[in-house]
């Protein structure tokens, strides 16, 4: 593929390493001349030096054949105007933006971007699965369509333990694909399984339905 | 009417005085305290410190019950982006944006955003007064 991506610092860098080691087509877009000269000469990718933002650069960096464009600035205002050119402009298929303040996943999402990766969420989800007092794990959320892939671990006292699965009153909007007993035991379950105390269970979950899902299944 | 102006430079403080001297309920929004001393010490309005970008600074403003939202700070992509989450996320039925870049101007004019390109604006007027 060929990607586009717009921002040099840390993350600019290191993404377009790997986009590289996976044998993509990359051309770093950045402002500075200091870092493009770095960019140049660590990792040999081509860089232009300008501002993302602008129509100009865009189309000097062949945006209009590119699969994807990334926007990896600090900035979360420069990283929705790079995509949103993009994708207005330059009609690129995919957009994806960084973005730091993770209240704008939402807002980037109902401005038309594909995809926002907030750094600080997944931090925080990181940690949040290092916690053991935190029983509900978000795996991932599809926000468009309101749905989330949740894995829990069933406490010593949860009410769910011994009893059969269709009747513990699971909402009709959750399902549970999975269920990992001891680490290394996965269990397809249906109806008539019964979960046991440090069951792992991944659920499929209406993101309205995960207290009710938690409640049931956590106490 | 009751008016939020994101950017405390020449243009918002002009504005924001020259709309609350009008009787309109004024909100100006700037990331610094000292951009307020544009304003002078008879502005009647109401300040909020903060980025224009943050929902929550927005919201602070008052952005709910706004009737306008304005937005003029010096980044044509604070402005646009403000712009766009007062219309799309609060629903204020009029916001005005400046867009220093011509071509982006165009480009969020097309989105359907009320845009404002000073960079044209003189440019014209400059033309207009050359070729009279």
């Amino acid at each position: 593929m060929y990607i586009v991506t717009v921002g040099g610092g840390k993350v600019g860098y290191y993404l377009a390493r790997s986009l590289i080691e996976e044998g993509h087509e990359v051309l770093i877009v950045e402002r500075d001349a200091a870092k493009c000269a770095r960019l140049r000469d660590e990792l040999g990718v081509d860089v232009l030096e300008g501002d993302g933002c602008e129509a100009t650069t865009l189309a000097e960096a062949g945006a209009a054949r590119a699969n994807a464009v990334i926007a990896v600035t600090g900035d979360d205002e420069d990283n929705l105007v790079v995509c949103q050119v993009a994708k207005h402009k330059f009609n690129v298929a995919r957009t994806i933006a960084r973005i730091n303040n993770p209240k704008n996943q939402r807002i980037f999402h109902t401005l038309g971007i594909d995809v926002a990766v907030s750094s600080t969420e997944l931090i925080l989800s990181h940690i949040k699965q290092l916690l053991p007092a935190q029983s509900l794990l978000h795996l991932l959320t599809l926000h468009n369509v309101g749905v989330s892939f949740v894995e829990l671990e069933l406490p010593p006292n949860s009410p769910a333990i011994g009893r059969p699965l269709r009747e513990l009153g699971i909402p009709d909007d959750c399902i549970l694909p999975l269920v990992v007993r001891g680490g290394a035991q996965a269990i397809i379950p249906n109806g008539n399984t019964t979960l046991q105390a440090g069951d792992q269970v991944i659920a499929v979950s209406a993101e309205a339905s995960d207290d009710t899902l938690r409640r049931i299944l956590c106490g | 009417m009751r008016i939020v102006i994101m950017g405390c430079g020449r243009t918002g403080a002009y504005l924001a005085k020259t709309l609350a001297g009008e009787g309109h309920q004024v909100t100006v929004i700037d990331r610094t305290s000292a951009a307020f001393k544009r304003l002078g010490d008879d502005f009647t309005g109401e300040l909020v410190m903060g980025t224009g970008i943050d929902e929550d600074v927005l919201h602070r403003a008052g952005i709910e019950h706004a009737d306008v939202f304005v937005a003029v700070t010096d980044g044509d992509n604070t402005n646009v982006m403000a712009a766009q989450v007062a219309r799309q996320i609060f629903g204020v039925r009029r916001v005005i944006c400046r867009v220093y870049d011509p071509l982006r101007e165009e480009i969020y004019r097309n989105l359907g955003l009320e845009t404002i390109c000073p960079t044209l604006l003189g440019a014209s007027r400059i033309q207009e007064i050359l070729s009279q």
